[in-house]
């Protein structure tokens, strides 16, 4: 048998660097396969990176990784027509370092990681489509590629594909993903002058803001908007599930342009010049959508094994350690020359007592009871919005009638029933 | 902002041969929704004059969705570009 590796690791994004930089740092023969042009050419997220899981595989990382600036403020934008009721938090904690988050772009930063894991021994493929998985008595024994003669055997395959988690599917870990457990998110990077960045966004050089928005933005859908800035242009985007995508007829980029074109999103991005377009979708299910993590020979990790925290938009984080993790299972098995699911279930473990699954289990109910309910995306901003206004107008009227005002308005808008229950709910979703 | 001029912005390297296909043109013809045709984030599908639906797989963002969306008929051979190909991006 040609080509024999000790593990094969699918897609060089945050899971599958990760896995690659711990397996060969134990001495294992790795080989990771890009299907981009170099690590980080089919990649996209939002744009915010947490420091500590990277930390943890490469201490004081930020002394030389491409980070465009460290977040010191975080704003929540409830977003109606034409208001919007912002919660900020922002503080000097977070301005001293070791930052506890960054601004990036993919296409560098992944790029940046993956020599990491190369010039630690990993051999790393790119433009190489992995087509299928090679199976032979029920073990995925390696992966036929694109290229002639393009079989690569292993021990084990470690599965980063990210979201579209083919070949997981193809396997038989999952049926295809389900239309309500899936975001399309589209994105847009707007170059402004550093600058007018910095003025816009209240920021000194470095310093950076991570806005989310939910409201009238997303037409009624569920969804979320975000804001992010970098060095000399802004992530811009929007993701709304894809089932309510199909019910609204709505076109991605028409809503993207509704949102760029609110009267409160307008004057922070005016003059700026869209650089790039992008699209990706993103795992919504969270815990309850979560596949067998295994099969023999084979792990999924990252996107490809739905690893997203929805309520508090992190992704390549849980990444970041899922792909450790998996990488940590494999050194295991390695040693024992057990290469069966049985053996690999120290994986589900692994992350069961790790950050990844203790967050997706606190927050398994948010999915179903957003995607039911949602007058949090729609009702709730307006209402807060029309509040504010009330009690901030002054015309005449006073408070306590305004105040009667507000609460007839919340009735109006959700019945008492519908109030005790939204609450129930809201406490049950973020558990 | 036109979706053609968006995916001006961007870099592709387009093949020669489409990676999405379509297996059975005649289902889309039955198929009433069309969702691919207004969700697919790049345009990649549009409705012809006679019902039938035209793929332009240049400027596909490589997301799924089509795939995802069209539930009822499962009609769309879903496959990401042969490697080194498709959209190339540079920030991501």
């Amino acid at each position: 048998m040609k080509d024999k590796f000790d593990c094969i690791v699918v897609g060089a994004g945050p899971a599958g660097i990760s896995a690659a930089l711990t397996l060969v740092r134990a001495g294992l023969k790795t080989v990771v396969i890009e299907r981009g042009e170099y690590p980080g050419t089919k990649n996209v997220m939002g744009g915010i990176l947490y420091t500590r899981p990277l930390e943890e595989l490469i201490p004081e990382f930020w002394k030389e990784a491409p980070l465009e600036r460290h977040i010191i403020e975080q704003r929540v934008m409830l977003v109606s027509k034409d208001a919007s009721t912002s919660f900020s938090y922002k503080s000097k904690q977070l301005d001293e370092p070791p930052y506890n988050s960054y601004s990036i772009m993919r296409a560098t930063f992944d790029r940046w990681f993956a020599s990491k894991a190369e010039s630690a021994g990993a051999i790393i493929i790119n433009e190489t489509l992995v087509e299928s998985l090679i199976v032979e008595n029920d073990k995925v024994i390696g992966v036929r590629t694109g290229r002639a003669d393009g079989e690569l055997y292993a021990d084990l395959v470690i599965d980063a594909e990210g979201v579209n988690s083919i070949l997981a599917r193809d396997l038989g870990l999952h049926p295809e993903i389900p239309e309500h457990n899936v975001a399309l998110a589209v994105k847009e990077i707007l170059a402004l002058p550093r600058e007018v960045i910095e003025a816009r966004f209240n920021l000194k050089a470095e310093q950076g803001t991570a806005i989310e928005l939910v409201g009238d933005i997303s037409a009624g859908m569920m969804g979320i908007g975000f804001i992010y800035t970098n060095k000399e242009s802004l992530s811009l985007g929007i993701g709304c599930l894809i089932s309510d995508l199909r019910k609204s007829g709505m076109q991605p980029y028409d809503l993207l342009d509704r949102f760029k074109e609110h009267p409160m999103i307008q004057p922070l991005i005016e003059g700026a010049q869209t650089k790039e377009y992008s699209a990706h979708l993103i795992p919504e299910g969270g815990y309850r959508a979560i596949p067998p993590l295994c099969a023999d020979g084979f792990l999924v990790a990252g996107d490809a094994a739905g690893l997203v925290n929805s309520v508090h938009r992190e992704g390549s984080n849980l990444a970041i350690t899922s792909g450790r993790l998996a990488a940590q299972t494999v050194i295991e098995a390695k040693k024992k020359n057990d290469f069966t699911c049985r053996a690999l279930s120290l994986y589900k473990k692994l992350l069961d007592q790790s950050f990844v699954m203790k967050d997706l289990k606190k927050y398994r109910n948010f999915p179903a009871i957003m995607e039911k309910n949602k007058h949090f995306f729609t009702t709730y901003p307006s209402l807060l919005s029309d509040s504010a206004y009330e009690m901030i107008k002054v015309d005449g009227v006073p408070k306590k009638t305004k105040q009667w005002k507000i609460i007839k308005n919340f009735i109006k808008g959700r019945s008492l029933w519908g109030l005790v229950k939204d609450g129930f709910n809201l406490l049950r979703a973020i558990g | 902002m036109r979706i053609e001029d968006r995916l001006f912005a961007d870099r592709f390297r387009a093949d020669t041969k489409s990676h999405l296909k379509i297996i059975d043109p005649k289902i889309c013809h039955k198929c009433s929704g069309k969702q691919c045709t207004y969700a697919c984030p790049a345009k990649v599908y549009t409705q012809e004059e006679d019902g039938s639906v035209r793929v332009a797989y240049e400027g596909c963002l490589e997301c799924g969705t089509c795939r995802i969306i069209c539930q009822e008929y499962k009609n769309i051979n879903w496959a990401y570009p042969r490697g080194g190909f498709g959209i190339l991006f540079k920030f991501g």
